[in-house]
């Protein structure tokens, strides 16, 4: 029944999954850039920003479509709609990648202050989120939505500890201050990266239940 | 209380069971809209509404349909009354082949109304409320069946509220029409809900999304899922229900 629509639905599938690859990868670019001092990478990363904003536009008008000529209800509903809002906070991700690739340009020319260590974990566990979130769209899997929600205060607290440090190091050498705030705004970068990841996974909550997601019980 | 309340309802023809156990609350002023597949039975409990399946043979109903509170089966309710008071139009506009104004005045007329000022203000609240008055005020001798049928079935509503009904039941009412004629008589029945009680079976999803308060899913006999219209259609309790609407069935 409907074969030509769940055909559809599957190559939107596919779209968000790709969307969600490119992103992915910016972000390990991203970082992989900043702690080595990789300037070129960074570029690319800076660069590649565009394909991420062509494809939310192509899921973007392959949903509009879908819309127009299947008038879908219930679960079909919410799924299409659900794709539509999650792909605004996968293109912000992009964009915030981007970001911390244009501070990494600036900031590569002099050495750090100290050994970055916080930052590679909270991009560890913002990459582990936007995964998350995009599994839990594709299985439709309350559990990984469930997940991908409480690891974002791991990221929270990352920042947390991440800013402490940098108001630490200001206090010892005002000299550090230029540097430690382009980091602090690499970390906050990473925390909104997770809280898009939360937005994203709450999307998926609201296709599976057809409620939105009100905090953890 | 509800304008119709249908408790414990069963409807066999011989030995088929067509409606099985129906319990269902229609309130006053609102729209619902039966949906479900060929032979699933909503427009057979549409038709016990009104009492239209007296008139098929080997037709047996138990249970209790409620009109304000009064079983429209009893043997002391009059079934002339009832008919005037729970009013039908068809999927198939059905003018009588006369004019335009015999049409709207029939029911008046059959009702016992003879003055000809009386009537003529009953036909013109009727057309103006059936949003059909400014097409045909100036044609109103002409022969009903010589006009569109998108027309035809504003006619016949406004033959079915000449009589000064409570409950409309439409059965499909805009199956024969083409989409604009299909927008007017959605627009029109939005307005009839502000005096009368509604109740339309159709087999358009997008149509029952777009003019019911209420949606009521029938499968073999039975009511699956009977709710608000925008719970139906977003989130659906019944896994039947969800199969049904997004076209999974089968």
């Amino acid at each position: 029944m409907r074969n030509k629509f769940e055909e559809q639905l599957e190559l939107l599938n596919n779209d968000l999954i790709e969307m969600g690859n490119l992103i992915e990868s910016s972000i390990e670019a991203a970082v992989t850039a900043l702690i080595e001092r990789n300037v070129e990478l960074a570029k690319r990363v800076v660069d590649g920003d565009k394909e991420v904003n062509e494809k939310e536009k192509e899921i973007e008008s392959r949903c509009l479509k879908l819309l127009l000529r299947q008038q879908p209800v219930a679960k079909d509903l919410r799924l299409i709609s659900s794709a539509l809002k999650m792909i605004t906070d996968m293109e912000r991700i992009g964009d915030q990648a981007q970001d911390i690739s244009e501070i990494t340009i600036r900031i590569v020319q002099e050495k750090y202050f100290k050994e970055l260590v916080h930052i590679p974990k909270m991009a560890k566990e913002t990459i582990k989120m936007v995964k998350g979130s995009i599994d839990a769209f594709v299985k439709m899997d309350l559990d990984l939505v469930l997940e991908v929600i409480r690891n974002d205060d791991k990221v929270d607290e990352l920042f947390k500890i991440i800013k402490e440090e940098l108001i630490e190091k200001i206090r010892e050498d005002i000299q550090y201050s230029e540097q430690a705030i382009d980091l602090l705004m690499i970390a906050k970068y990473f925390e909104r990266i997770g809280d898009h990841s939360q937005n994203i996974a709450e999307w998926v909550y609201f296709a599976i239940t057809g409620e939105h997601y009100k905090g953890l019980k | 209380m509800s304008k119709i309340s249908v408790k414990n309802m069963d409807l066999y023809y011989g030995d088929f069971h067509a409606l099985k156990n129906i319990n269902m609350e229609i309130e006053s002023n609102e729209i619902t809209a039966f949906i479900g597949p060929s032979g699933c039975g909503k427009s057979t409990l549409l038709k016990s509404l009104n009492r239209m399946n007296d008139l098929v043979e080997g037709c047996k109903i138990t249970g209790d349909i409620l009109l304000d509170g009064k079983d429209i089966y009893a043997s002391n309710f009059d079934i002339n009354l009832l008919r005037k008071r729970v009013g039908m139009v068809f999927q198939k506009p059905n003018p009588f082949p006369m004019s335009i104004y015999d049409n709207i005045a029939y029911g008046p007329r059959t009702h016992g109304i003879k003055s000809k000022s009386k009537l003529d203000d009953i036909v013109e609240k009727s057309l103006r409320n059936a949003a059909i008055w400014n097409e045909v005020k100036n044609d109103l001798k002409k022969n009903a069946l010589r006009i569109s049928g998108g027309q035809q079935q504003r006619i016949c509503i406004a033959r079915a509220l000449a009589v000064d009904p409570e409950v409309l039941l439409m059965d499909e009412p805009t199956s024969a029409l083409d989409p604009i004629s299909t927008a007017k008589i959605e627009d029109l029945v939005h307005e009839l809900k502000k005096d009368y009680t509604i109740v339309m079976v159709t087999h358009n999803m997008q149509q029952a999304t777009r003019v019911s308060d209420k949606t009521a899913f029938f499968l073999t006999g039975e009511v699956v899922e009977f709710g608000k219209t925008e719970d139906i259609f977003s989130v659906p309790k019944d896994k039947r229900t969800e199969y049904y609407i997004t076209g999974r069935f089968g």
